[in-house]
C-alpha cells in the first residue's frame, strides 16, 4: 500500500506492506540509520522517534499508522550547525558512551522538554524510561536539566 | 627501561605515486598475561587460534595534510579511540582533530591477535604508539629539512607544520614525491610536564558522530544491491540442528533463497521483514539431550561438585580452618550469584559479501582476527582473501569476543551471490548468550585474640569463563592453572593476613558462559567484601579500619590504602544510619587497578535506592580523567544493576527471560543521582580502567543494606522481600 507522511519536513510517500514497523521504513527504505533497533518489542526504545510530537516506538508502529502524519527522526532534529537543546547538552556534558541507544533518549528527552520546559527528577525518571546497558543515566540526568535550561534561555518572552 | 624501538620494526610505504606516506610499527603484548601466553604458545608447538606476530600500527598522511590512524582496538564505548588521538597527538605535534582514527580493516594489515578487551587497550598501546608517533615526527622534521635545505635543529613544529626562520611546510605537504624515507632512531618521548593533551578530559572524538545519529555502527552498515538474511535459531540450551521443512518459506514474499547448511537453515529475502516472516515459517527439526531447569544448573554450581584449582595460598590457612571448624571457632558464609546476561543494545550480526575468490564482512566484533581466520576456513579461501571491517560498536562488554555469526552471514551470500545483511534478534540474542556464569561462594575465617583475621579462605565455583571460548582454547588450561577469568577478583588482597587460600571450582555447564564485563570480579568481590563487612560487625570495629590493618606495606599494599581512605574521607563513611539512610564500603583490585566505593542507599517498601556512589580510582596515569570518570560512572551503574536486578533463569530446557522488562535492567530512575569519581594517579603509564570500577559495588549496596535493616543479603540480585 502507498503511505504519505511528512518526514523531517518534507513529505514522503511510500509503497510498502502496511504493517510494517516505521522504524525499518525509515532505516531501510529511506535509508536514514539514526534510529535504531534494539529488540523490535518496544521494550528498549532505541527506536524512538516523534510522530505528531510524541514520542513513539518505531519499531512497534505500523507504517500504515504514520498515514498524513509530521514524522521527526534524529537527522531532523538537529545539525551541527543549529542542533536541537537536547544535542547540544549532550555535548556539552559528554554524554554517549558507545552511543546506539543515545538517539532513542536524545529523541525521549527532545519530546519531554517539548512539553515541559523545566522537567524535575521524577519528571525525568517517570518518562526517560529507555535502556542503557553502558551506564550513561547519571550524566543524561545532567543532560536534560542542561538542555531544559537552554530551552527556556532562547524562548521568546511571553507578552 | 622501556624498550626502544629498533629501525627494523618500522615499515615504512609511499602511497601511489608519492602523494603520501604509511608508517607502522610494531609492538608486543604489554600485559602480563598475554605475554606469558604467548610464550607459552611460541615454547610448546601448541595450534592456537590467534596470531602471535607482533601486530602493527599505522598512521597514514596523505597530500590533504589529513593524518588517519589505523587502530587495531575497536570502539564500543569505552573512550580507545580518544586516548589513543591524543597520545598520538602529542608526540605527532598535531591537534586532536588533525587526526581521523578509523577502525583497521584486516587488509591493512593491522591485527591484533588478542582482540579488545581485558581493559588493555590504552595500556597496551601507550609506549608503543608514543614511540611510533614521535620517531614519524622526526621523520618529517628531518625529511622537511632536506627539503628546506636547513638543520634538521633550526625547525620548529607545531601543529602539523614543520617551520623555520620565515618558511614552513605541512606535514601533507612534506611527504610529497618522496620515495625513500630514513627511518630515525627513536628520539626521546615528552615528560609529563609538557604534555598538551594527555591528561586533559578532552571531549570524546566521536562525540558528534553519535549525538547527530551518523551510520556508525555494525547495524547501519550496507553494501551496494544487499539482500536481507536470517537465520534459525535454538531456543532450547544445548538442541543441535537436524533438518528443516522449508516448503512453506519457499513460497513467501520476498524469498529470494532458501539456504540449508549442515548445522543451520537460512533465508535471504528483499527486506528485513520478509526474511523475518519467512524464517518464521520454517520448521526445524532439533535435537536436544536434556530438558534443563534452575535447579540442574543451581545443583552444578556448587562449591565441592567440579574440578578444584587453588589459585591463591599463603601460610596454613586450610590446617588452621579445619582446626577451627573442630572446636566451633570457623566463621562460615555463602553468598550465590545468577546467570547473567550481556544485553548489549546492538544485536549481534553483520553484512557479508563472498565473491569468487575475496570476501568482505563488515561487522561489531571484539575479534577482527580470529573471525576473519573463522570466514577464511568455512569459506575454504586464504586468510588474505577475507577482509573483515569493523564498525563502531553497539555495545561489547565480552559479548563479541566470539562472534562466528560473520559465518553464518558469510554463507548465505555465498548462496546468493550478492551482500547479505544478517542479524540477531532480541530473543536469540537473550537466548545465545555466552552468558556471565552464575557462582557459588563459601568463605570461612577464623579470627584471633587481636580482632584481625588469623586465616581465611575464599572458595568459589563458577561456569567458565575464559574455557570453552574460542578466544583460549581449553587446552590452556594446564599451563595457566584454572579459568583465569573465573576468580579475577576472587584473590584475598589483604596481604597481612597470615593465612589465606584461595579455591576456584570449575564447571563445565550445559550453555556458553564466556567473558561479562570485569568477569568473575563483580562475583567474587561481593562474596569477599561482604564477608569481610561481616567480620568487622561481629568485632564490633569500624569496616574501613578493619581493611586498612590488615593490608601489607608495599606498593599495592599503598596504592590499595590510599583509594580506600580517599572513599572513605571524601563519603564521610559512617556506620550510623542517618534520616533513613546508610552507607556501605567495600574495596577491590583488578588488574592492577585499585577501586574503593562507598554507596548511599535508602529503602522504601522493600526498594533498595542507590542515591550516592563515592568511587576512588587508581588507574595509573589517566590519559583523559573525564572518561576514566565516564568508565567508573557506567561500570558501577552496570554493577548496580546486576547487584539488583538482573537474573537469567532456565525453564523447560530455555534460557529465558528473551526482552528487556521481563530481565529487568537499571534504568534512569534506578541510577544514583550523584557519583563521585576521585582518581588517584599514581604511575608514569596508564593501567586498566574499563574493568575494576565494577568490583565493589555490589557488596557496598549489601553492607549498606545490612546496617540500615539488619538484613544481610548473600544472594544477587538483592532481594528485601
Amino acid at each position: 500500500m502507498k503511505v504519505s507522511f511528512t518526514l523531517n519536513g518534507k513529505k514522503q510517500t511510500v509503497d510498502t506492506e502496511g504493517n510494517t514497523p516505521l522504524l525499518w521504513v525509515i532505516r531501510d527504505i529511506l535509508d536514514l540509520k539514526g534510529t535504531k533497533f534494539g529488540c523490535g518489542k518496544a521494550a528498549c526504545g532505541a527506536c524512538t522517534l516523534h510522530v505528531d510530537g510524541n514520542a513513539i516506538r518505531s519499531c512497534s508502529f505500523a507504517v500504515k499508522y504514520a498515514e498524513g502524519k509530521e514524522i521527526t527522526t534524529i537527522e531532523g532534529l538537529g545539525n551541527p550547525e543549529k542542533p536541537h537543546p537536547v544535542q547540544q547538552a549532550w555535548i556539552e556534558e559528554v554524554v554517549p558512551q558507545c552511543g546506539y541507544c543515545q538517539i532513542g533518549f536524545i529523541m525521549a528527552a527532545a519530546a519531554l522538554i517539548e512539553k515541559n520546559d523545566n522537567p524535575s527528577d521524577e519528571d525525568i525518571d517517570q518518562n526517560i524510561v529507555n535502556i542503557c546497558r553502558c551506564g550513561t543515566y547519571y550524566r543524561m540526568r545532567k543532560a536534560i536539566h542542561r538542555a531544559a535550561e537552554i530551552k527556556r534561555s532562547t524562548q521568546t518572552p511571553k507578552a | 627501561m622501556a624498550k626502544k624501538f629498533s629501525r627494523r620494526k618500522f615499515i615504512v610505504r609511499s602511497l601511489l605515486g608519492g602523494t603520501g606516506l604509511l608508517i607502522g610499527g610494531t609492538f608486543l603484548a604489554r600485559n602480563s598475561i598475554r605475554r606469558s601466553l604467548y610464550q607459552i604458545v611460541n615454547a610448546g608447538e601448541m595450534p592456537y587460534d590467534g596470531d602471535t606476530n607482533d601486530p602493527r600500527l599505522w598512521f597514514e598522511i596523505n597530500d590533504t595534510n589529513q593524518i588517519t590512524f589505523y587502530s587495531p582496538k575497536v570502539e564500543m564505548g569505552q573512550g580507545t579511540f580518544t586516548g589513543l588521538v591524543q597520545i598520538a597527538a602529542e608526540e605527532l605535534e598535531v591537534e586532536i582533530e588533525q587526526i581521523n582514527v578509523v577502525h583497521a580493516p584486516t587488509k591493512s594489515g593491522v591485527i591484533d591477535g588478542l582482540s579488545t578487551g581485558g581493559s588493555t587497550s590504552i595500556s597496551s598501546l601507550w609506549q608503543p604508539l608514543r614511540e611510533l608517533a614521535a620517531t614519524l615526527r622526526e621523520m618529517l622534521v628531518i625529511e622537511a629539512a632536506n627539503q628546506l635545505g636547513m638543520d634538521a635543529k633550526q625547525l620548529k613544529v607545531e601543529k602539523g607544520v614543520v617551520s623555520g626562520g620565515s618558511t614552513s611546510l605541512t606535514y601533507g605537504e612534506i611527504v610529497q614525491g618522496v620515495e625513500n624515507w630514513e627511518v630515525p632512531d627513536t628520539p626521546p618521548l615528552k615528560e609529563a610536564k609538557d604534555f598538551k593533551y594527555i591528561g586533559k578530559g578532552i571531549s570524546r572524538v566521536d562525540l558528534k558522530a553519535k549525538v547527530f545519529g551518523e551510520p556508525i555502527f555494525g547495524l547501519d552498515a550496507q553494501m551496494p544491491d544487499m539482500l536481507y538474511g536470517d537465520v534459525v535459531r535454538p531456543s532450547k540450551i544445548g538442541a543441535t540442528y537436524l533438518s528443516a521443512d522449508t516448503s512453506k518459506a519457499e513460497k513467501m514474499p520476498g524469498v529470494v533463497k532458501i539456504v540449508k547448511e549442515k548445522d543451520f537453515v537460512g533465508v535471504v529475502a528483499r527486506s528485513r521483514m520478509e526474511a523475518h516472516n519467512a524464517k518464521k515459517a520454517i520448521k526445524v527439526e532439533w535435537k536436544t539431550e536434556k530438558n534443563w531447569q534452575s535447579k540442574d544448573i543451581e545443583a552444578l554450581i556448587q562449591v565441592g561438585e567440579g574440578d578444584p584449582m587453588v589459585i591463591q595460598t599463603q601460610g596454613s590457612a586450610k590446617s588452621i580452618l579445619s582446626k577451627a571448624e573442630e572446636a566451633g571457632e570457623e566463621i562460615r558464609s555463602e553468598y550465590t550469584s545468577p546467570i547473567g546476561a550481556h544485553a548489549q543494545l546492538e544485536p549481534n550480526g553483520a553484512v557479508a559479501y563472498v565473491e569468487k575468490d575475496k570476501a568482505t564482512i563488515m561487522m561489531s566484533t571484539q575479534v577482527i582476527n580470529m573471525t576473519r581466520d573463522e570466514v577464511a576456513d568455512c569459506l575454504g579461501m586464504r586468510a588474505d582473501q577475507v577482509n573483515i571491517i569493523p564498525t563502531y560498536l553497539g555495545g561489547g562488554f565480552g559479548r563479541r569476543l566470539h562472534t562466528p555469526n560473520a559465518i553464518q552471514a558469510a554463507l548465505l551470500s555465498k548462496a546468493v551471490g550478492k551482500p547479505v545483511k544478517c542479524f540477531f534478534d532480541r530473543k536469540e540474542e537473550f537466548q545465545n548468550d555466552t552468558f556471565r556464569p552464575p557462582t557459588h561462594h563459601v568463605m570461612k575465617a577464623k579470627l584471633n585474640a587481636d580482632g584481625l583475621i588469623e586465616a581465611i579462605e575464599h572458595n568459589v565455583s563458577s561456569g567458565d569463563v575464559m574455557y570453552g571460548s574460542a578466544l583460549l582454547p581449553g587446552y590452556l588450561q594446564t599451563v595457566l592453572g584454572s579459568d583465569v577469568g573465573a576468580w579475577r577478583g576472587g584473590m584475598i588482597q589483604y596481604g597481612k593476613i597470615p593465612n589465606f587460600r584461595a579455591i576456584s571450582w570449575r564447571v563445565k555447564l550445559p550453555f556458553a558462559t564466556s567473558w561479562w564485563r570485569s568477569l568473575g570480579l563483580l562475583a567474587n568481590t561481593f562474596a569477599i567484601e561482604s564477608f569481610l563487612d561481616e567480620l568487622a560487625i561481629r568485632l564490633k570495629k569500624d569496616p574501613v579500619q578493619f581493611r586498612l590493618d590488615q593490608i601489607q606495606d608495599d606498593k599495592a599494599g599503598d596504592r590499595l590504602k590510599k583509594v580506600i581512605k580517599s572513599a572513605a574521607d571524601n563519603a564521610g563513611y559512617t556506620d550510623e544510619v542517618k534520616n533513613g539512610r546508610a552507607m556501605g564500603f567495600a574495596a577491590s583490585t583488578d588488574a592492577n587497578t585499585p577501586v574503593a566505593h562507598v554507596a548511599e542507599v535508602s529503602v522504601e517498601n522493600n526498594e533498595i535506592k542507590v542515591h550516592k556512589v563515592t568511587c576512588a580510582i587508581d588507574p595509573g596515569l589517566a590519559v583523559n580523567p573525564d572518561q576514566v570518570k565516564a568508565q567508573s560512572e557506567g561500570a558501577i551503574i552496570m554493577g548496580l544493576s546486576a547487584a539488583l536486578y538482573e537474573r537469567m533463569y532456565v525453564e523447560d530446557g530455555e534460557l529465558r527471560p528473551i526482552i528487556y522488562g521481563p530481565y529487568q535492567m537499571a534504568l534512569m530512575k534506578n541510577a544514583p543521582k550523584e557519583i563521585d569519581v576521585l582518581i588517584l594517579e599514581n604511575a608514569d603509564a596508564p593501567g586498566a580502567v574499563g574493568e575494576p570500577p565494577m568490583g565493589p559495588i555490589a557488596a557496598a549496596i549489601a553492607n549498606a543494606v545490612f546496617r540500615l535493616t539488619g538484613k544481610r543479603l548473600r544472594d544477587l540480585p538483592l532481594k528485601l522481600s
